[in-house]
């Protein structure tokens, strides 16, 4: 198969761009990969399949659908307040500072996940240590939710055995985390 | 175990050239990315982040549990020679991005080389088992136990709707990365490769030549791997994969049965030609020892030749490579000096068998 770009090399890349759930395919050599800038120069040939500069695409792609100049200068600016990594910078290099960039970038990552996965919602593996601690959580809050529902219809005495269900969550957890 | 054995043997798990499927599929391979929380991405490292992880993850590795899938070796990547790096790089041990890049980034390889730990890669941890053969679901098995003994010790970025946090928003969620390696001699000589790519991108995989040193597919490897990481569990992503390669493999079969029976005497000439060019020359650039290397295999799968393994192929398709041969050489050589250094290792590789 001959590249679709220059039609005279043969095509070595081949993959798929979602956009706005619409599937797109590329056949490029990798010297016009290169120069379209659909992927990174750093290839090892075996990883490396490398979504980059594919990617600085995509999260470049808003950018003609949304006009509002400073809605969007509103975006660029957002910082992540841990690693200091701006949103526009972000985009520039197509990697996060840290883990907690997807905290704060988070309204403007659903539908960048989109594009390139078609999904946003992980449904994999879930960590056993820290998960038992996510699932622990989750407990907690319903049982907070479920006190505060007691207490507004009186119900006291049930009130009171949630109570105790929490606090020994609370020393569950802080225990794991000492 | 030294350090020295990686560099100075071609032969790596992978290549064994056994396992399912082995007449066709090369290698079976899963990578996880990993993050610990708490500290920066590599991209946005200081010299004392860098070291802090190496030193966790390093004592991850050295827990029993570790111990007994594997025996170690743990290796800084500053030790190493600019060529020693790219030898790992040519054995698929490292990542060309972690050889070049990284700032303080370091691998831990276990004995038989089927599995590499690198460290400050792009992302903090990245675990990968390399298997030969289609053994796509043994490679899981073994990456997952791995990364649930780094878990108990490491505190991971992880996130409940995101899933695993990586650098690259292309990792993240399950931050797998399943990948098989095959040798598509016949569906690229009958022109079938150009059908057959394009269906594959079209269920979310990608596709790509590998060893190309500028933009070509030399010696017929193909690397099919998953595209996307987010929203899909292992399994079906694992499954996915496992289902594709395995409808390639029934084309490529039926393919060369094809070419056998309509065109034997030309495939006995084609691989005639290989082996005569392959045991005789004494000049050989990598394209065309890649061409007569893939030739020579098709040959030995169809069993036109005989008393060649194809572990040996696989194996000089590596020590042919740019940083093996001069690795082996003990020093740089120029473009003339590698090709007729080719020549020779192939040319010896072959007549040792022979003799047999
Ligand atoms: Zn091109
Ligand atoms: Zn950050």
């Amino acid at each position: 198969m001959l590249c679709e770009n220059c039609g005279v090399r043969p095509a070595t890349l081949h993959f798929t761009k979602i956009i706005n759930d619409k599937k797109t395919e590329f056949h490029l050599c990798e010297q016009c990969a290169k120069e379209k800038g659909e992927m990174m120069g750093d290839n090892d040939g075996f990883d490396s399949f490398s979504f980059h500069h594919l990617l600085s695409g995509l999260l470049n792609f808003d950018q003609v659908v949304n006009n509002d100049h400073s809605l969007k200068e509103e975006k660029e600016a957002i910082r992540c307040k841990t690693c200091g990594l701006t949103f526009s910078q972000f985009k520039k290099s197509g990697k996060f500072g840290c883990s907690d960039c997807y905290h704060y970038f988070e309204p403007h990552l659903e539908p960048i996940f989109r594009r390139i996965h078609g999904n946003t919602q992980h449904s994999g593996k879930v960590p056993l240590r820290s998960g038992k601690k996510i699932k622990q959580k989750k407990e907690l809050n319903t049982l907070r939710t479920q006190l505060q529902q007691k207490i507004t219809s009186e119900e006291f005495e049930e009130a009171a055995k949630i109570r105790d269900q929490i606090k020994e969550l609370e020393r569950k957890l802080s225990e794991r985390r000492g | 175990m030294t350090v020295d054995n990686f560099f100075q043997n071609a032969i790596s798990e992978w290549m064994r050239g056994d396992g399912p499927h082995s007449d066709i599929v090369i290698s079976s391979r899963i990578r996880l990315a990993r993050n610990l929380k708490n500290h920066p991405f590599p991209l946005l490292y200081t010299n004392t982040e860098s070291n802090a992880v190496i030193e966790e993850v390093k004592s991850s590795i050295s827990q029993e549990q570790i111990k007994r899938i594997g025996s170690f070796t743990f290796i800084p990547l500053e030790d190493l020679t600019l060529l020693q790096k790219k030898v790992l790089v040519e054995k698929h041990l490292i990542s060309l991005h972690l050889a070049n890049e990284s700032r303080k980034g370091a691998v831990a390889i276990s004995e038989n080389e089927s599995i590499s730990i690198m460290v400050n890669e792009e992302d903090h941890i990245r675990i990968q088992c390399l298997y030969p053969g289609l053994q796509i679901y043994d490679a899981w098995k073994i990456a997952n136990e791995i990364d649930n003994i780094f878990e108990q010790k490491l505190d991971y970025a992880f996130d409940e709707k995101r899933g695993y946090l990586t650098s690259c928003p292309t990792n993240v969620g399950t931050g797998i990365r399943a990948s098989v390696m095959l040798h598509l001699s016949a569906l690229v000589l009958t022109g079938q490769i150009n059908r057959i790519i394009p269906a594959i991108t079209q269920v979310g995989l990608t596709v790509r030549g590998i060893y190309g040193e500028g933009s070509e597919a030399l010696g017929n490897l193909f690397q099919i791997s998953n595209q996307i990481t987010l929203g899909q569990t292992e399994e079906d992503i694992i499954e996915n994969l496992h289902g594709v390669v395995n409808q390639i493999i029934e084309h490529e079969r039926q393919s060369r049965k094809n070419l056998i029976q309509e065109s034997r005497v030309q495939m006995e000439d084609r691989v005639g030609r290989a082996f005569g060019i392959l045991s005789y020359a004494r000049n050989i650039d990598s394209k065309e020892a890649m061409e007569r290397l893939s030739d020579l295999r098709l040959g030995i799968d169809l069993q036109l030749i005989k008393g060649i393994s194809a572990s040996v192929i696989n194996e000089l398709m590596v020590m042919i490579q740019q940083g093996f041969l001069q690795q082996y050489a003990g020093g740089e050589l120029n473009v003339e000096e590698r090709d007729v250094r080719r020549a020779t290792i192939i040319r010896e590789g072959l007549s040792s068998l022979q003799k047999e």
